[in-house]
């Protein structure tokens, strides 16, 4: 790991990381990413393992999605890790894409970067100054954007086990496809939250615990701090109704959880 | 009997090949060959002031860049019009590489050929062009509003203008019989573009061979017969000299019908100027935005009918998006404006078409070609009169049915083929009964208002269609039995997945009665046929099938006259069965074909133990006739064509029950029924495989798919991610069944079947989803996102009626 972190730092602004690539070597064959050096970390030891912690569970760097989706350790600390990651993409992508590389990659579509968003949830960098754990609310800092300093390699993701009931709806176009919409819910006996896909640079967390378990009236509180944009696939309108109708059933759900 | 294979369903002889990764595609050939990468336009209109190669030549690895400029005579043309019409007065077709005008994104400007894709494409990216913007002329009414012209001298964007009216039997032209008739609507109908989006797409690898001056061409294409003499013509070969081959091809849908394609000229071009083998395979982005589109058309419909919903008089008006060029000349307006029709005795019809030009992709026809569209204006217009007469939809069809008694039925129009629109055989309303009892249509008001009561929304909907298919002029088979007992058969058209591996088999088993498994068929091969048309409008299984039948007739006149001669037997009293040639009820004086292919070739050298047997000493025979005899020749072998009067006419209808949420507009479809009907089957299992994939590809136009262009004529969802070809997880369970008239044109009694299942589907959803929303719905595709604000633009303009766009 230290060769890594060492190699990613010589490589400066020049280096991306690679792992289970299912972002980066898409763009790189559409030739709209052409880093100078990839530093491939799939054969970094001690990187891909899923482990318990108080209050939670740590996700190494190389734990693919299918791994952390079947994974009881995860599960038993967050259910909701799990139900997110069924709604990542399609098997094939997620038997080899990474979930602390999906938090990287920053992507406001993603169900993993809401997901730890929602939850509160870290990342563990290590870069030549040494470790240090980045906040959710921190890390998401624009669309594909983190605070990941350049030559800092995002090592692990923390998934607090949180207190209350969780849940996940989207919709997509198409099965598997990035959602148009998506919202995960924490409801807890004295907090209600969401973090909306979609409808924003980043995750969006919505606090809702004022709506006292009137859903409806949370899915208005959520419809209003939302900006979402129009796409070839769906209006800035829709973005908001779809997203307000989403929020109540995810509320609901995670109510009766 | 074994080998009566026709009507079976027989498995795909092909798929142990395909599904299991040993197909050999395009890009599976040629490794050693030099690749090819394009600088294209990234603009949609402009005049190009200059190139720079400066930054590019010191690439290590390059081999070669060009440009127009410095193509040959022949290659410096414009590429041909392929099917003329006297109303395309200003057709136009593009250059192999750009002349001074780019008028789309992606067109073609510099070629470079270098050691691997990789330093194509990345020479590519150190040639500057340098342009002159030219407003870019994008959407169907902008185009025709003007005053921006994509083609200087085309006034308009008008490329082609045509009428066709068929007037009321009295006499009374259509518009004067809609004005009286006793109710008329009026509306507008838009449908979108999408592709044909073959899994592999385009691709070309020549090799030429100084020693032999002879040049082998192999492209991913519908029809390696024609390019063949494109080839040879444009480069100045002789034919003799050019061979083309259709390798394993992965899906075509009409794309790669279109020839020769730019790449097609230009890789065998520089294949024999640098004497190197040289390939090119398209990528998907170069598919969307340098091959072709359809589908996109502006409909104005006024009808007029009768108390009962027959319609008296049918008025259309369409602009059709052609895109910057007319390469197949206006095949797609015409099939629309003749396929409208439908299964339909209309009173009276006139149909006006305007072909205009964009600063898009130019538009060939896809799987369907044209008729989608007009099968969308028809059933839309079948649905709004049963709406406005308070009708079932149904009734309201077989109000206007064509009957089973009046076939032929002539339409009295012209149809793509240049021939009458007459209908041979079908059964309209037996087709209905059938679909009916298929989707429980009379069930499911019932079904609609339970599910009502739950707050759920569920809607039907219903399309027929008639499809014209097998269009001539001709294809041929070669059908050769081998003295070892095996039989080759060839077609000159090509395979791109169909099956026609499979089903050509099956026809030569069951005509020559031999086992299936000593039966291979080559197809899109121009070393073992040479004279073919290609695989496109459903037309492969008619025109082949029946060529190799035919062929197979020929072989098998020839082999029970020289088995007659051996059994000392009447031919006519003889008959084939597992490959053996016998006296109808005496099997034990029989001959093996392959012995009788054996006789067929006279010879004078043996060179193993059958040869023997037909040397010259060993043969016997009478020595007052010639070893051949006058009018025959050696070998056990056929060859025919089959060339039809005209076109045969399939049929189908379809039903989907969709339930659409009341709160996420989400659309989803519960059921699907079809019924069809396209003669005698020769597979119902490779027919039923057909319309899953029509439906599938239907389903995509319906929900899913559109392109993106923007206002500067950029396509923005150019690749997989954002172009929504359906998944599997998209497709509902699709419920079959057949009915079987068959056609009297051809001595099979076949008709097409390959386009059928995506014809009617756009507009089965549209009349679906409008049952369950009470909204009119006449633009398609629909996503969640146009039905939010379909359902949001119904509530403020206060009209919620069906009927708010009728009269």
């Amino acid at each position: 790991m230290a060769e890594a972190v060492e190699a990613l730092a010589a490589a400066g602004a020049d280096g991306k990381v690679l792992a289970g690539g299912q972002s980066l070597i898409p763009l790189m064959n559409m030739r709209l990413a052409a880093p100078g050096q990839l530093v491939d970390i799939n054969h970094v030891a001690g990187l891909g393992e899923i482990t318990a912690e108080a209050g939670g569970v740590r996700v190494g760097a190389l734990a693919r999605h299918a791994e952390v989706e079947a994974s009881e350790t995860a599960f038993a600390a967050q259910p909701l890790v799990r139900r997110a990651l069924r709604l990542v993409a399609h098997p094939a992508v997620r038997n080899r894409g990474t979930t602390v590389g999906s938090i990287v990659h920053a992507d406001p579509a993603a169900e993993m970067p809401a997901v730890l968003a929602l939850l509160g949830g870290s990342v563990r960098a290590r870069g030549p100054e040494g470790e240090r754990d980045i906040p959710a609310a921190e890390f998401f800092t624009g669309p594909m954007e983190s605070s990941l300093r350049t030559g800092e390699l995002a090592v692990s993701a923390f998934f607090p086990a949180a207190e209350g009931g969780t849940a996940i709806v989207e919709v997509a176009r198409r099965h598997g496809d990035y959602a148009m919409a998506g919202v995960a819910a924490l409801v807890g006996p004295d907090h209600a939250r969401v973090a909306c896909l979609s409808v924003g640079a980043v995750p969006v967390v919505v606090d809702v615990t004022e709506a006292e378990g009137d859903w409806a009236r949370a899915a208005r509180i959520v419809r209003e701090r939302i900006e979402p944009e129009a796409d070839i696939h769906a209006t800035a309108d829709y973005r908001r109704h779809l997203t307000g109708v989403l929020a109540e059933r995810a509320l609901k759900e995670a109510a009766d959880a | 009997m074994t080998t009566k294979l026709f009507g079976e369903p027989v498995h795909r002889r092909e798929d142990a090949r395909l599904v299991a990764g040993n197909g050999r595609y395009l890009d599976d050939l040629g490794a050693d060959a030099l690749a090819v990468a394009f600088v294209r336009s990234p603009h949609a209109h402009a005049r190009i002031t200059g190139i720079d190669v400066d930054d590019a030549i010191d690439v290590e690895g390059l081999v070669a860049i060009y440009t127009w400029e410095d193509l040959p005579e022949g290659v410096r043309e414009p590429l041909p019009l392929l099917i003329p019409h006297p109303a395309l007065t200003h057709g136009r077709t593009a250059y192999c590489l750009a002349k001074d005008v780019v008028r789309h994104v992606g067109e073609p400007i510099v070629m470079v050929v270098a050691a691997d894709r990789y330093i194509a494409e990345d020479v590519c990216e150190r040639i500057q062009v340098s342009y002159e913007f030219l407003k870019p002329v994008v959407g169907l009414e902008n185009a025709v509003e003007g005053p921006n012209l994509v083609h200087d001298d085309v006034p308009g964007n008008i490329g082609a203008h045509m009428v066709q009216e068929v007037a009321h039997r009295d006499g009374r032209a259509t518009r004067e019989v809609i004005a009286a008739a006793p109710h008329t609507l009026e509306f507008r109908l838009d449908i979108e573009r999408s592709a044909c989006m073959p899994m592999e797409g385009r691709g070309v690898y020549a090799r030429w061979d100084a020693d032999d001056r002879s040049l082998r061409v192999y492209s991913s294409t519908q029809t390696s017969t024609s390019v063949r003499m494109a080839v040879a013509a444009k480069l100045g070969l002789p034919l003799p000299k050019v061979e083309v081959i259709a390798p394993d091809v992965g899906g075509g849908f009409g794309v790669k019908i279109v020839h020769p394609w730019p790449e097609e000229i230009l890789v065998p071009w520089a294949a024999r100027l640098l004497n190197r083998e040289v390939k090119w395979t398209e990528d998907r982005r170069e598919h969307f935005i340098s091959s072709a589109h359809e589908r996109a058309q502006v409909q104005h419909v006024k009808v007029g009918f009768d108390d009962e919903g027959r319609v008296l008089g049918l008025d259309v008006e369409i602009l059709h998006d052609h895109g910057a060029y007319t390469p197949y000349g206006i095949i797609v307006p015409i099939i629309t404006s003749t396929q409208l029709l439908g299964p339909y005795k209309i009173g009276s019809y006139r149909v006006e078409f305007f072909s205009v030009y964009t600063n898009t992709v130019q538009v060939t026809p896809y799987r369907g070609a044209g008729r989608p569209q007009g099968v969308f204006c028809m059933e839309r217009t079948m649905d709004k009169i049963a709406q406005y007469l308070g009708k079932d939809r149904t009734d309201v069809r077989a109000a206007n049915f064509i009957q089973p008694d009046e076939f032929p039925y002539d339409q009295q129009m012209i149809f793509q083929d240049g021939r009458p629109l007459i209908y041979d055989s079908g059964d309209y309303p037996e087709s209905l009964r059938k679909l009916k009892d298929l989707i429980g249509w009379d069930d499911f008001p019932a079904m609609q208002a339970e599910a009502r009561k739950e707050g759920r929304r569920l809607g039907i909907g219903v399309g027929c269609y008639v499809e014209g298919t097998g269009v001539g002029p001709y294809e041929g088979g070669h059908v050769q039995v081998t003295s070892d007992g095996r039989v080759h058969v060839s077609t000159g058209l090509t395979s791109q997945g169909q099956g026609h591996e499979t089903v050509f088999a099956q026809i030569a088993a069951t005509e020559l009665g031999v086992p299936i498994e000593k039966v291979s068929v080559v197809t899109g091969d121009t070393r073992r046929f040479g004279y073919a048309v290609g695989t496109f409008a459903s037309r492969a299984a008619v025109m082949s099938g029946n060529a190799i039948a035919l062929a197979c007739r020929k072989v098998k006149e020839k082999a029970l006259r020289i088995a007659a001669d051996a059994l000392e037997a009447d031919p006519a009293d003889l008959e084939i069965t597992d490959g053996m040639v016998h006296v109808v009820g005496a099997p034990s004086a029989s001959i093996p074909l392959a012995t009788v292919a054996v006789l067929s070739n006279p010879l004078r050298y043996a060179f193993d133990e059958e040869a023997k047997r037909a040397t010259q000493f060993a043969t016997g025979g009478s020595m007052d006739r010639p070893p051949v005899a006058e009018g025959q020749e050696p070998g056990l072998e056929g060859k025919d064509y089959y060339s039809p009067v005209r076109s045969t006419f399939a049929s189908g209808m379809h039903a989907a029950i969709v339930e659409t949420d009341p709160d996420t507009a989400e659309i989803k479809i519960l059921r699907y029924a079809v019924v069809h009907d396209c003669g005698k089957m020769i597979n119902p299992m490779l027919v039923e495989g057909q319309i899953h994939g029509g439906v599938a590809q239907g389903v995509g136009g319906a929900l899913y798919e559109k392109m993106a262009y923007d206002e500067y004529g950029q396509l923005l969802n150019a690749s997989f991610m954002d172009f929504l070809m359906p998944y599997v997880t998209e497709i509902p369970k699709i419920e079959t069944d057949h009915l079987e008239t068959p056609s009297p044109l051809n001595p099979l009694g076949i008709k097409g079947a390959g386009e059928a299942g995506v014809i009617p589907v756009s507009a089965v959803i549209a009349g679906a989803v409008e049952d369950a929303e009470k909204i009119v719905v006449d633009k398609m595709p629909i996503s969640p996102s146009d039905l939010y604000a379909l359902r949001d633009s119904s509530r403020t303009s206060g009209a919620v009626s069906l009927l708010r766009n009728t009269q």
